[in-house]
């Protein structure tokens, strides 16, 4: 079973490859459905097959960032990805996570960062799960009534509100068909970012969901133009990460062979999933992702790796089960209707 | 509006600079690794060229692995998008449909 083993040149360590390409493939079926990174899903897997923490870690960067970049280019060609409303949205964000950043060395300074930022995960995780998870029961009664716009019964929709505010410059997003001050989405990505620096993460978890709920995306455009702020992080990731000598670029590549056709499957899947179909699952996973930081702040280490890992093969199962659902009903009504002309 | 596009450019540039900062606070922060890695422990010559970089150029090691990644990240797109397209699905249109 030698061959089942590959040298890591740079941390020499022997790491079981057919690892590497499952966690590359499920992560890539995930982040192309929902749209994030997936850094909380890599990173403790990326430790179990062997890596140390601090491998672990730059290649995870690295891995979505060639990910993402095969996500956006299937994203893009679907219309899903709003470039504008993307690079507008970097301003906000690159300025939120260095304040979020300095908020974390001042509560470090005072000797209390561990809890408060576990703590505050887990409130910002619940009030996003609450939120997926109300909007949905709220669409539901919505539907019921027979009260649906031109993409179906949708339940928030605090953006109405939101897009009110009329401070210049206004700007008009085509692709995700919103009209509103520039102001409000470097606003939102500015808080998403505080948050993202605070917290430690990447931020397409919280991205994601405000760009539906509070700038008024369409759920797929959201996903499409969240994978492109994180395409773009994730290569400044990778290089300052390779500068500390953090990479091991031979574990990306494998990764990568995963990740490629696993984001295919997920980004196609988003083709046959409907926007609340997305919400639901996405609210499934942060609830995941929650119970196991509560574990690990309780010490059950082991359980919270099961957790995240039982979690990741279930939503990747339930997406690769859409997709080739979806996609042998199109084949099939294809050629049904290429029957029906000849 | 063109005014502010050239203030967004302009900004968006600055940002950049802040991004190595950014991406340490999103992973946590690193320190310079004071690990070498040892040529002698494999016998492929690709391995011991990677391994002479990360000894001795750190900087050029982290823009190998950023081009590296990103050819890596465009070619394999590229690939699995051409495979895509002769499973015979539409992967140019989708509709909108929230619920």
């Amino acid at each position: 079973m030698e061959w089942m083993y590959m040298y890591m040149p740079i941390a020499g360590i022997d790491i079981f490859w057919p690892g590497l390409l499952l966690i590359g493939f499920s992560v890539g079926v995930i982040g192309g459905f929902f749209g994030m990174g997936g850094a909380w899903m890599v990173t403790p897997g990326l430790n179990i097959l062997g890596f140390p923490m601090a491998f672990a870690i730059g290649t995870d960067i690295a891995h979505i960032a060639g990910k993402s970049m095969v996500s956006t280019f299937r994203h893009s060609k679907f219309g899903n990805v709003d470039y504008k409303l993307g690079i507008t949205m970097v301003v906000g964000t690159v300025v939120g996570i260095e304040c979020g950043a300095q908020i974390v060395m001042w509560l470090e300074s005072i000797g209390r960062i561990g809890p408060v930022v576990r703590w505050v995960y887990v409130g910002v995780l619940a009030l996003i799960a609450l939120m997926v998870f109300s909007d949905y029961y709220k669409a539901t009664r919505k539907k019921k009534a027979g009260i649906v716009d031109e993409h179906g019964a949708v339940g928030f929709t605090w953006y109405k509100t939101l897009h009110k505010i009329k401070i210049p410059p206004m700007m008009h997003f085509h692709q995700a068909g919103i009209y509103c001050s520039a102001w409000l989405p470097i606003f939102v990505s500015f808080v998403t970012g505080v948050l993202a620096g605070f917290l430690g993460i990447g931020g397409g978890l919280l991205r994601m969901p405000a760009l539906v709920y509070l700038i008024g995306c369409p759920t797929h455009i959201a996903v499409g133009t969240d994978l492109f702020e994180v395409m773009i992080s994730g290569l400044y990731g990778t290089f300052t990460y390779g500068v500390k000598g953090r990479i091991e670029i031979w574990a990306v590549f494998v990764m990568l062979f995963g990740a490629a056709i696993g984001a295919q499957i997920g980004t196609v899947a988003t083709k046959y999933a409907k926007g609340y179909g997305i919400r639901i699952a996405f609210g499934l996973a942060v609830v995941a992702c929650m119970a196991s930081i509560i574990m690990k702040q309780f010490k059950f280490d082991a359980a919270a790796t099961v957790t995240i890992l039982g979690a990741v093969g279930a939503i990747c199962v339930y997406i690769c089960g859409i997709m080739f659902k979806g996609a042998s009903n199109e084949l099939r009504e294809k050629k049904a209707a290429d029957k029906l002309a000849a | 509006m063109i005014r502010f596009r050239y203030l967004l450019m302009l900004l968006c540039g600055g940002a950049c600079l802040l991004l190595p900062d950014v991406v340490m606070a999103a992973g946590g922060k690193a320190t310079a690794l004071i690990v070498v890695s040892d040529p002698r422990a494999t016998d492929s010559n690709i391995a011991k060229w990677w391994i002479d970089y990360y000894n001795t150029d750190p900087f050029m090691f982290g823009v190998w692995c950023t081009i590296l990644t990103g050819f890596l990240g465009v070619s394999l797109g590229f690939i699995t998008d051409r495979l895509m397209r002769h499973t015979g699905l539409d992967l140019t249109k989708r509709t909108i449909v929230e619920h």
